[in-house]
């Protein structure tokens, strides 16, 4: 019982937890594409800037101000999603006349702007973030040994997204939410501020990407680089997903982390390519996406 | 003769007399960008697919060309006929699963799929990875017109720029390119009409591909290398941005953002660093918001505007699908 088709259990269950950590990340990231599409329409390339902006955050206030890893948790989404919001009213809100693409190329803009500007600030060097103390050390689980901070990673955000997804789909905030995306002119009609709430959703799916900047902090290293690296990989994963559903959103993050780890054990070589391989396969099969809608 | 033939030979005559005046390296460095982004305006400007991922072809173009002439010791010619045909294979796979959706998706699996190119070329063994191709001899072309001559060769990248330019300039006013318009004004009137819309789509999608192949080996074959910068995405944001700043849909806008951005580049690179990265976000950020049109477009609108005074033929300025009213799909996410 201690290898299945020649691998040690012990590395199989290892990248099968690694999986579902970048899971998490996937799922987060993608929800907040999901949120911020649905509303405003548009594809946010500035996700990955907003995601590395949260973990740059949390490195500075450790550094600079000497706040720790569980005020960080709290703050640098706070943050960052105020500055998202700053986003929303100086840039986007002049956008939701014109076509789709004009978001996707202005984001692009912005996220070139962010990067570039935490380049020359910080190099390209990763920066190292510890791991919090309560949640350094690895538990013993008898079949394996469990890194703490990487099963908190997976709870904290599976606990996120499915908070999500429950204030989305089951509260009054979500009910107007939903209708907003629906048709934004009537529920507008009914007396709900709909800006506004454009707004609070954009500064949402950018608190969650600097959520997840944190939690990913301790794990790779900081560096101006990391979002642009992973926002590629989250929009092939919206597209296998479409973007139709949050469970899922979720489901198809996780999902996809899983098998990319689980890629990293049996063909380490595909590792890197292997989610824009079922994109390839599930373009040919199911043109819509597993959860989408075909318009 | 019209004003338009009298302006294309003025341009020509400049660009042949340009190496005695300035730096040819950079002027053949601006007509490979500029051949590339007019290739990719055939697709955003005049079908309406915006494509995130042309440096895919570019720079596989540039790797094939760039192995062909090293490791295999193939000529100029050969080297770029083949650089040509990986690119609009690739470009046929690629088109042929993108056109499969539409709109933002599209621009995200054109993109996802030129990360899977890159990741493609950082691990296999032909190109070597983080080094790139090195020392591509430029060797002569036909076997008769010795590339390394500095003047020879730039007048081979002014003749292939001037071929691959006609190439597009006569797609956009034939039929076929009147068809692409009406796919991009209103795709589904098209289908109605009875065009293959899909069909066109991917025409123009290979089309587009070989021509940015062609720019990519071009590329290889004039600098000797072909690095992962070619196949990286920031090398498709760039060429994004050269067509947006001349203007989207217009026939000389590319040309003109080329020449902007590939100058701007050349001149901030050494100076300003990282900066230059902010710099081309702003460009990018200013021009959607408030200048749209781009150049080209900005100035065409403007002579329209005065009293007729007999332009030809305006080019297109509706940028990507501006005008079209396709009815909200309610709901697309939630």
């Amino acid at each position: 019982m201690t290898e299945i088709l020649g691998i040690p259990i012990q590395a199989l269950l290892g990248q099968l937890l690694l999986g579902l950590v970048n899971g998490s990340f996937y799922a987060m990231l993608s929800l907040g594409l999901a949120i911020i599409f649905g509303l405003l329409n548009i594809i946010n390339f500035a996700h990955g800037a907003l995601y590395m902006m949260g973990a740059y955050a949390a490195w500075l206030s450790l550094t600079y101000f000497n706040v720790g890893y569980w005020p960080s948790l709290i703050l640098a989404p706070v943050v960052i999603g105020a500055f998202g919001m700053l986003i929303e009213r100086g840039f986007l809100q002049w956008l939701y006349k014109l076509d789709h693409l004009y978001g996707l190329l202005l984001t692009f803009g912005i996220a070139l702007m962010l990067e570039g500007t935490f380049r020359y600030f910080f190099g390209v060097s990763g920066q190292p973030y510890p791991v919090p103390e309560q949640l350094s050390g690895a538990t013993n689980l008898g079949f394996m040994i469990l890194p703490n901070y990487r099963a908190w990673v997976v709870a904290a955000s599976l606990t996120v997204c499915v908070a999500t997804w429950f204030v989305i789909e089951r509260t009054r905030l979500g009910a107007y939410l939903r209708a907003a995306t629906e048709n934004p002119k009537l529920v507008q009609a009914f007396g709900i501020n709909v800006p506004l709430m454009v707004t609070l959703t954009y500064g949402f799916g950018a608190a969650l990407a600097a959520f997840s900047g944190v939690l990913a902090a301790p794990i790779i290293q900081v560096n101006p680089l990391m979002g642009s690296n992973l926002i590629v990989i989250v929009f092939a994963v919206v597209v296998i997903g479409g973007m139709g559903s949050i469970l899922g959103s979720i489901a198809t993050g996780l999902g996809l982390g899983v098998i990319e780890g689980l890629t990293k054990v049996f063909y380490p070589e595909a590792s890197s390519t292997v989610i824009f391989v079922i994109m390839v396969i599930v373009l040919l099969v199911r043109p819509a996406g597993l959860f989408g809608r075909e318009k | 003769m019209t004003r338009t033939r009298i302006g294309f030979l003025v341009a020509l005559a400049l660009l042949l007399a340009a190496p005695y005046f300035v730096y040819p390296v950079l002027v053949m460095k601006v007509l490979c960008f500029a051949l590339f982004a007019c290739a990719f305006n055939l697709l955003l400007g005049f079908t309406g697919l915006l494509s995130f991922g042309h440096a895919a072809f570019f720079g596989m173009a540039a790797y094939v060309t760039g192995y062909a002439m090293t490791r295999l010791s193939l000529t100029p010619e050969v080297g770029l006929a083949l650089g040509v045909l990986a690119a609009a294979a690739l470009g046929g796979v690629f088109g042929g699963l993108a056109i499969r959706r539409q709109g933002i998706y599209f621009a995200m699996i054109t993109l996802a799929l030129a990360q899977m190119v890159y990741f493609f070329c950082l691990q296999a063994p032909f190109t070597g990875g983080e080094d790139g191709l090195q020392g591509v001899p430029r060797g002569a072309l036909f076997g008769l017109l010795d590339l390394r001559d500095d003047k020879v060769i730039y007048y081979v990248v002014v003749a292939i720029f001037v071929a691959g330019f006609s190439v597009i300039y006569r797609t956009i006013h034939s039929p076929f390119g009147q068809v692409l318009k009406a796919i991009r004004e209103n795709e589904p009137r098209a289908l109605s009409l009875g065009y293959d819309v899909n069909r066109y789509k991917l025409l123009a999608f290979v089309l587009s591909a070989s021509l940015a192949g062609l720019a990519g080996a071009t590329k290889t074959l004039m600098l000797g290398f072909a690095t992962l910068t070619d196949v990286h995405w920031a090398t498709s944001g760039e060429v994004v941005l050269m067509t947006l700043v001349g203007g989207v849909g217009t026939v000389l806008g590319p040309i003109v953002g080329a020449i902007g951005i590939v100058v701007l580049q050349n001149e901030l690179a050494d100076k300003v660093g990282p900066w230059v990265t902010v710099i081309m976000g702003a460009i990018f950020v200013v021009n959607v918001l408030a200048f749209r049109r781009g150049i080209v477009g900005e100035i065409a609108a403007r002579l329209r505007k005065q009293p007729p005074r007999s332009i030809p033929e305006p080019p297109v300025l509706a940028p990507a699908s501006d005008a079209t009213v396709t009815p909200e799909t309610p709901g697309s996410a939630l």
